[in-house]
């Protein structure tokens, strides 16, 4: 099953403090949305409320049409996979991925099958007889996801599944969300912190910061052309240079640039670390290399323009080459973008 | 020094359990007063306590009465302590400490307390008020030690259940009471203990089915014989039952 969500006009509040304001947001049926933003920015807050643990303040949720707001958790058809598992200790993984079947009054044989479908499609299978503490964190993390799926939930809701994971089983994990969202084609609803998970898994990624949306897009043009500043950084490390706008572009310390923005007033001129190099749309002119660390996959360059020698500009430069402090280049920028300051 | 500790653990579980040995040992007594010198041994005196009609109807009295008054306050005190550990309500401070209070109240207030109310609504002294007498002094501690070992991955855990289309029924019989089954079980058998040796709400609220504290304490009255040592032997007995089996079936499971 899958279903689309509505979320209108929802704002909530813990005492005095303000967790969303005035969130709206359409999810289509089958997406894979990621909720991004720092600790605070009410993410969990937004995922609880979809889930029905929390009683949204103002506004409402739809989901597949139907006002859910005030329906509790047991009669949504929403599924929690939780931060910390939440599995039942006292019961085998077959018992713990038939449990939503059992509330649903399905009889041993049938849900015992679907679990047992379930456990195969997440690779435990064979330990259907098993106890969750007899488990790695990766495999508790997958009998999560399978007890989640197993009552066909037409959303499932995803509470930093990963972040108790190593790298390395967080990559893994990942691809595997990833495929099986494909696969059952359920709309998930996935909250983290981390942006590199974010742009690895979503399809649309929603940017919240202090209880509000401030970016909606695709991976791609979140990440490249970022609707606000708070979005452009978290997304990862980028340029921001103060620029006032002039009629044909912008004004800044290092010169004018043809580059225009939306609005009036002060805006910043911004372009990725990575979209520097020797050719590009813009010519940001010589700059002197003062700094340069490896990384691995690139050379971090840092460069004093020499139009405004108080300036910094980050460059990533090719791993394979070797450069030399002091050096003056011209450098170009690519993909750049103008923002409200 | 390891003689030294050895000898200092030899003096202390002498010092405990000497006395229980003694009234074991004099249970087993031929002539008619549990003094020394020991004559013996003889398994009369159980032959006459078992075959002693009023001794064994109390001793029935006091199981039933402690296993069903130890179930109430158990269900009642795991009510409370869920309800008290999950939602926040108003003046939940206050209710914990009106819950926790008749614990600091001596036994024999409370007796005399419900012997006061019983009298005036017209019950009177009864196995069934000394039943809620022990509820009473029961459901406290109960509740102290299922509230206590409530946690933070049973609240997830139920949180995960009702997502599931768990109703608050199920959460509870399927979900919280076996994760709590060890504190649970361990709260029970010591409620029953403590039922099946109380003696002064027994002694004020029971008329003419008494419990077997009261029926020993009767007994003594009439001056020291080996048959009070046999049934104090009796009493010891079940009550080294009660904590194997606590081991077993508690202690075992709280490990695995």
């Amino acid at each position: 099953m899958t279903a689309g969500v509505d979320i209108r006009g929802v704002s909530h509040r813990f005492g005095s403090h303000p967790a969303l304001t005035g969130i709206d947001l359409t999810i289509a049926a089958g997406e894979f949305i990621v909720l991004l933003g720092p600790s605070g920015c009410g993410k969990t807050t937004l995922l609880s409320i979809l889930g029905g643990f929390v009683q949204p303040a103002a506004g409402t949720v739809w989901i597949n049409g139907q006002d859910m707001t005030q329906i509790s958790p047991k009669d949504r058809p929403t599924t929690t996979m939780f931060q910390d598992y939440a599995l039942f200790p006292h019961m085998s993984l077959l018992d713990n991925v038939g449990f939503g079947l059992r509330m649903r009054g399905q009889s041993s044989a049938t849900r015992n099958a679907k679990a047992m479908d379930m456990l195969d499609m997440v690779g435990l299978g064979a330990k259907a007889a098993a106890r969750p503490h007899e488990l790695s964190g990766g495999q508790r993390q997958r009998v999560a996801l399978a007890r989640a799926l197993a009552v066909d939930p037409a959303v499932l809701l995803l509470d930093e599944p990963l972040g108790a994971l190593d790298m390395k089983l967080r990559r893994q994990m990942q691809d595997e969300l990833k495929a099986i969202q494909r696969r059952v084609g359920t709309t998930f609803v996935h909250v983290t912190h981390d942006q590199e998970e974010a742009m690895a898994i979503a399809d649309r990624i929603v940017v919240m910061n202090v209880g509000r949306i401030e970016d909606v897009g695709p991976p791609q043009q979140v990440y490249l052309r970022p609707a606000t500043l708070f979005s452009a950084s978290f997304m990862g490390e980028i340029n921001l240079i103060p620029a006032t706008p002039n009629g044909n572009g912008v004004d800044t310390a290092m010169g004018p640039f043809a580059v225009r923005g939306t609005a009036a007033g002060p805006q910043t001129l911004c372009f990725r670390p990575e979209n520097v190099g020797l050719s590009g749309d813009l010519a940001l002119g010589p700059a002197t290399l003062i700094e340069a660390a490896f990384f691995g996959t690139h050379h971090r360059g840092l460069f004093a323009p020499l139009s405004a020698p108080d300036l910094r500009l980050t460059a990533h430069l090719p791993a394979t080459g070797h450069p030399e402090i002091g050096t003056v280049a011209d450098l170009f920028a690519t993909a750049p973008t103008v923002l409200p300051a | 020094m390891r003689i030294a500790g050895y000898l200092y653990m030899a003096v202390l579980y002498g010092f405990i359990f000497l006395p229980v040995g003694v009234l074991v040992l004099f249970s087993f007594q031929e002539g008619r007063l549990p003094v020394p010198p020991f004559n013996g041994p003889s398994l009369k005196w159980y032959g006459q306590v078992l075959g002693d009609r009023d001794l064994m109807a109390a001793l029935l009295n006091s199981l039933v009465l402690a296993m069903v008054s130890s179930a109430i306050a158990l269900v009642l005190g795991f009510l409370a302590a869920h309800a008290l550990a999950r939602h926040r309500l108003p003046g939940s401070a206050l209710m914990r400490g009106l819950l926790i209070a008749p614990m600091t109240v001596s036994y024999l207030i409370i007796a005399l307390g419900l012997l006061t109310l019983f009298n005036r609504i017209g019950l009177g002294p009864s196995l069934w008020a000394t039943g809620i007498g022990h509820v009473v002094i029961n459901l406290p501690l109960c509740f102290a030690i299922a509230y206590a070992a409530m946690g933070d991955h049973h609240i997830s855990a139920e949180r995960a259940a009702r997502d599931l289309g768990a109703s608050e029924a199920r959460v509870l019989w399927l979900i919280s009471v076996p994760m709590l089954a060890p504190p649970l079980l361990a709260a029970y058998f010591l409620s029953v203990t403590f039922s099946w040796d109380e003696f002064i709400i027994a002694f004020l609220l029971t008329r003419f089915e008494v419990t077997l504290p009261v029926e020993i304490w009767s007994m003594l009255r009439s001056g020291l014989s080996p048959a009070t040592n046999a049934i104090g032997s009796l009493v010891f007995l079940v009550s080294v039952v009660g904590v194997v089996a606590m081991e077993i079936f508690v202690l075992r499971k709280a490990k695995a």
